[in-house]
């Protein structure tokens, strides 16, 4: 089990999220003899989200980077572990968290979700689905305060203040994502995570949601955590970046050295599978063989020994630590 | 040589809401050993025009009068629009044209094997015996990589992976050795690590059986590295055809290049991203004159918004629709930014 | 768009498309609705309809009880109001006066002569017979539950003839109007079928209302009781019950009883329709989105839940309707539930099996073709309604 083991005190007091060993399991229906088969969707990782970081979160089918996701936002069970959060106000441990606090912590931990047709209620208009949270939680006062606010935060997102009495069938799916941003950022949270932002919208429409989000993040100083299977994106907006692969953490660096200086067999695999845009570096990178093992039953030993090309014995029976190679890079391979 | 030719295909929907277009004017070729991609986003009537060439659209389809798409078979040639009936139309999908879709889930029936579904297929479209058949799907779903082949005939399609589906698809479209693969996003739904492979597998066979592949995507990467020649699709009309070195290094269109400046490039990360600006039209509200001209950055009141540019010839094989290709294009400067 | 104009809209029409990008759900609904030829007709007939059966008392010239027939008019066939005839025309609408007479040569049947030169004119707005709006008085079993409340009380009528009787539709053996009882029994129908569905709709919100939201095992529990009522056949159950409910108690405590026990037949369906629609908006993202706000369950249902299936549940209402109002009149057509000289679509119908009515009084016909009239409305009606409410699916790309 790859663990953390906090030699030296790295919760640093910059970190606004910082996991422990956290693990979310789901159990999925029941057997009539024997265990129920269980979902390790995470697995004993550890890690911190720097404040006011963009911090990216690959990984492929399988990862657990959505439910990891979730459970920082406390919409996903945390089966073991711990998650703290921390700004220059409060401090919870989002793993044991009384009624009154995880209320408060719904006003500083947001979520943009992925599908922007889902995730807007038909019958509610633009302006009463950004308003929405400042109702429920009770920011605003009057309803004069409200729409001081959602204009505040409409126009941040670019959107037409005019249109904001229409209904979402009237918008495009680049609108309804920016409209998605805005209900996610109108009470000022803290900390927001974008789970897969941009991969339901067209490839034109990407860049100007990217854009969006970076000036935001410029604006509001807050920390991001992205979600996204997609390297390319992640590696434009995000400034630190770790990959996942079947609930574990394989590596985590600032973008440039990931992107320049991988040391995971499994990050270089990712990367040479990227395809370029140069038509003519074709067929010159190394492809990984097999298929994603499922999280049910994950390999022993280091998850990824399966597909790798460098497994030796000792990585069937014996799982590798973090360790920190060098400022801020850290894997978990025994050949790194 | 020359397998298919679509002329002037145009292409609109009776709907509720009016008659949509889908497809405008869309003309190309397709030979034989060569993979042509065809990109678009959202709109772009891509897949339409790839369903056409099996004439699998729904019955509010309604071909233009000068529609022509003609496949070329060893002995003669097959005027698909004009099939009728079922046994005609046979020809189209799945002999000599195979198609292999984006979510393999909804190609495969869930209820009945895979191996059942692959020899249904051999025994429509060839005069094998079952036996036979059931040896062919064997070696086809070897061939395309999947370990254990004799034992999967017999598992369903949700016992499989994503990954291998799609292999599993690609076997079930390639056992009738069709001369015409049309790929419609095969790989967008699989993870990159998967996508790879699936990429690979699929330019070995274009190889080994000589046949094309129609590569439908939004991807111009992926284009980048499987097909020999690109047509780019915007709202129903193709704006720029040529090689995909021609394409992708030296674009022409403005579309083109607003496309490829707003993808996120690894090798140039401190480059900031410059989207397209504007939404893509509803197809219900289709710009006048060139359907791009209400994102273009160089868009001309007057010209573009009048009349439609045919296809210009930059280079050899290389077209593009735009009238500030053209030699009498006003020598304005470029300070319209959108 | 072009359901909301009939012309195909043009690409300036800017304030058409304002319209339908600011048009909430419910308008969107009523201007599909709208667009919908048949169903539009079938409202206004059932509109027409309902508005018929609750002033049928001053529509209807007399009674539609025994206290209301004619004696002089027995089996007598239906009288069409004239303008014109051979003596001459008259702006008043008038009828024949008729007298009867039975011999040996009529095998001793009353045979009913018109006079054609007795003209009896037709009155507007004359007085007869007396009713109420609020008439309660409900002879339940024991002397506590006995109601007498009457309030509202008028004796004026549309028509009425200066002299003698007029029956548009004819009468019935023992001389009731039947035009009367056929307005009267489209009421009987409508409030039957509205206190089951009310009932049915009731028991179908709680126990569906709970299934879904919470799920689980509650649901498991619920849905096994649920299957297991929906199984029991209702036919055998209503003539089980109607063989046990004693002979002595009033019309009013049948008619409670017969509507309350086809609201009882009538939930599981309703309640799983409404389970089926609150697991599905539950698993939505914006629901997500609202929970992760940190909303309670009560804004979840107010905001989200209710107003999404009320457009589901005012469908499913429509079509539970004619079901109701279908069980009643065989139910009653076969003899279990309101019988004569209660006025019921069913009752009346009762009557025209027998060989000697379709022989000689066909008249007693014409309750059937409003029955028919009445339930095709409600099931176009409710057909409408689901295809404009449907469509909002249509709306993803």
């Amino acid at each position: 089990m790859a663990g953390y083991r906090p030699e030296e005190n790295s919760v640093t007091e910059s970190s606004h999220i910082s996991a422990r060993n956290l693990s979310v399991h789901f159990v999925l229906g029941r057997q009539l003899f024997g265990k129920p088969p269980v979902v390790r969707a995470v697995d004993e990782i550890s890690f911190e989200i720097p404040k006011g970081s963009f911090f990216g979160l690959v990984g492929e089918s399988g990862s657990g980077k959505t439910t990891l996701g979730r459970a920082i936002l406390r919409a996903a069970p945390i089966t073991s572990g711990q998650i703290l959060y921390r700004d220059d106000e409060v401090e919870y441990d989002l793993s044991n968290i009384a009624k009154e606090q995880l209320k408060d912590y719904r006003r500083r931990a947001q979520l943009i979700f992925q599908d922007p047709y889902a995730a807007l209620s038909p019958r509610m208009t633009v302006r009463d689905i950004i308003a929405e949270p400042l109702e429920v939680m009770g920011i605003t006062n009057t309803r004069a305060e409200t729409d001081d606010r959602v204009r505040e935060i409409a126009s941040k997102c670019r959107l037409n203040l005019e249109h904001l009495r229409r209904f979402p069938h009237a918008f495009s799916g680049g609108q309804r994502q920016r409209i998605s941003i805005a209900r996610a950022l109108v009470c000022s949270p803290r900390f927001v995570v974008a789970d897969e932002s941009v991969a339901a919208l067209d490839v034109s429409i990407q860049a100007d949601i990217l854009n969006l989000l970076e000036s935001l993040r410029g604006e509001l100083m807050n920390t991001f955590l992205f979600i996204s299977h997609d390297l390319r994106v992640v590696a434009h907006i995000c400034d630190t970046v770790a990959v996942m692969y079947l609930g574990t953490l394989v590596e985590s660096a600032p973008t440039r050295s990931l992107f320049s200086n991988p040391s995971h067999p499994y990050t270089k695999a990712l990367l040479s599978a990227i395809p370029s845009l140069n038509p003519d570096v074709r067929g010159k990178a190394e492809k990984l063989e097999g298929e994603i093992p499922s999280p049910i039953t994950p390999p022993s030993g280091c998850k990824f020994h399966t597909r790798c090309s460098l497994a030796e014995e000792r990585c069937r029976s014996e799982a590798p630590l973090w360790r920190e190679l060098s400022e801020g890079h850290s894997v978990a391979c025994h050949f790194a | 040589m020359t397998l298919l030719v679509v002329e002037n295909l145009d292409l609109k929907f009776d709907t509720d809401e009016g008659r949509i277009t889908a497809v405008d004017n869309v003309s190309f070729e397709l030979n034989s050993g060569e993979v042509l991609g065809l990109v678009g986003e959202s709109g772009s009537g891509k897949s339409v025009t790839a369903k056409s060439l099996m004439h699998l659209n729904p019955s509010n389809a309604v071909y233009g009068a000068g529609s022509e798409i003609y496949l070329e078979l060893d002995r003669d040639v097959v005027d698909v629009l004009s099939l009728k009936s079922s046994r005609e139309l046979k020809i189209v999908r799945g002999g000599a044209i195979s198609m292999i879709f984006q979510e393999p889930m909804a190609s495969f029936a869930p209820a009945i094997t895979i191996g059942a579904q692959m020899v249904e297929q051999l025994l429509i479209h060839s005069s094998l015996s079952k036996k036979e058949a059931a040896e062919l799907s064997v070696e086809m779903l070897d061939r395309v990589g999947i370990s254990e082949a004799r034992h999967r005939l017999y598992q369903y399609a949700f016992e499989l992976s994503g990954g291998m589906r799609q292999r599993a698809m690609i076997a079930m479209a390639l056992s009738t050795k069709p001369k015409v693969l049309i790929a419609d996003e095969p790989t967008t739904a699989l993870d990159v690590t998967i996508q790879a492979q699936v990429l690979d597998l699929m330019k070995e066979l274009v190889a080994e059986f000589g046949m094309a592949i129609l590569f439908i995507t939004h991807d111009l990467s992926v284009i980048a590295q499987t097909a020999d020649r690109v047509a780019v699709m915007y709202l129903g009309r193709i704006l720029e055809t040529g090689t995909v070195r021609q394409v992708i290094q030296t674009p022409a269109h403005p579309y083109t290049q607003g496309l490829l400046n707003s993808l996120p490039k690894l090798d140039a990360l401190d480059e900031p991203l410059t989207p397209i600006a504007g939404d893509i039209p509803s197809p219900l509200e289709r710009p006048p004159g060139c359907v791009f001209h209400t994102r273009c950055p160089k868009a001309q009141p007057g010209v573009c918004d009048q009349s439609i540019p045919g296809l210009f010839p930059i280079d050899s094989g290389h077209t593009a629709a735009c009238f500030a290709l053209t030699r009498e294009w006003p020598d304005i400067d470029q300070k319209r930014t959108v | 768009m072009g359901f909301l104009s009939k012309a195909k809209p043009t690409e300036t029409d800017q304030s058409l498309k304002e319209a339908y990008f600011t048009a909430s759900q419910a308008q969107l609904i009523r201007a599909r609705y709208k667009s919908n030829r048949t169903a539009m007709v079938a409202g206004w007939v059932l509109t027409m309809m309902i508005l018929v059966g609750f002033f049928s008392e001053f529509l209807s010239p007399y009674a539609p009880t025994m206290a209301g027939r004619d004696k002089q008019y027995e089996n007598g066939p239906p009288q069409m109001p004239k303008f014109w005839d051979e003596n001459g025309f008259s702006l008043q609408p008038f009828i024949y006066g008729t007298s009867r007479e039975r011999s040996i040569k009529t095998n001793f049947r009353w045979v009913i002569t018109v006079d054609r030169e007795d003209r009896r004119y037709l009155r507007f707005f004359v007085e007869g017979w007396q009713y109420s709006y609020i008439d309660l008085k409900w002879n339940l079993p024991g002397e506590a539950f006995d109601i007498d409340f009457t309030t509202l009380t008028f004796s004026t009528h549309l028509f009425g003839a200066d002299k003698g009787g007029v029956h548009l539709f004819g009468t019935d053996a023992s001389g009731k109007d039947i035009f009367s009882r056929t307005l009267r029994a489209i009421f009987t129908s409508l409030k039957c079928g509205a206190l089951g569905v009310l009932i049915a709709f009731v028991l179908a919100l709680v126990i569906g209302g709970i299934s879904g939201f919470y799920g689980g095992w509650i649901d498991s529990i619920l849905q096994m009781i649920t299957d297991a009522i929906r199984t029991v056949p209702p036919l055998p159950l209503f003539m089980a019950l109607a063989a046990f409910l004693p002979q002595e108690w009033s019309a009013e405590a049948v008619f409670f009883i017969i509507s309350s026990i086809l609201g009882l037949i009538g939930w599981p369906t309703l309640a799983r329709r409404i389970r089926t629609h609150l697991l599905s908006e539950r698993s939505q993202e914006y629901v997500l989105a609202a929970e992760l706000c940190g909303a309670s369950p009560n804004h979840i249902i107010r905001r989200h839940l209710l107003p999404s299936f009320t457009s589901y549940i005012i469908v499913d209402l429509m079509i539970t309707f004619p079901y109701m109002v279908r069980l009643e009149t065989a139910l009653s057509f076969i003899g279990l539930g309101l019988i004569d000289p209660v006025s019921s679509l069913g009752s009346m119908m009762q009557n025209v099996s027998k060989a000697d009515v379709l022989l000689n009084y066909q008249w007693y016909f014409i309750p059937v073709l409003f029955f028919i009239a009445f339930v095709l409305a409600f099931v176009f009606v409710g057909d409408g309604l689901r295809d404009a409410a449907d469509p909002y699916t249509r709306e993803k790309k």
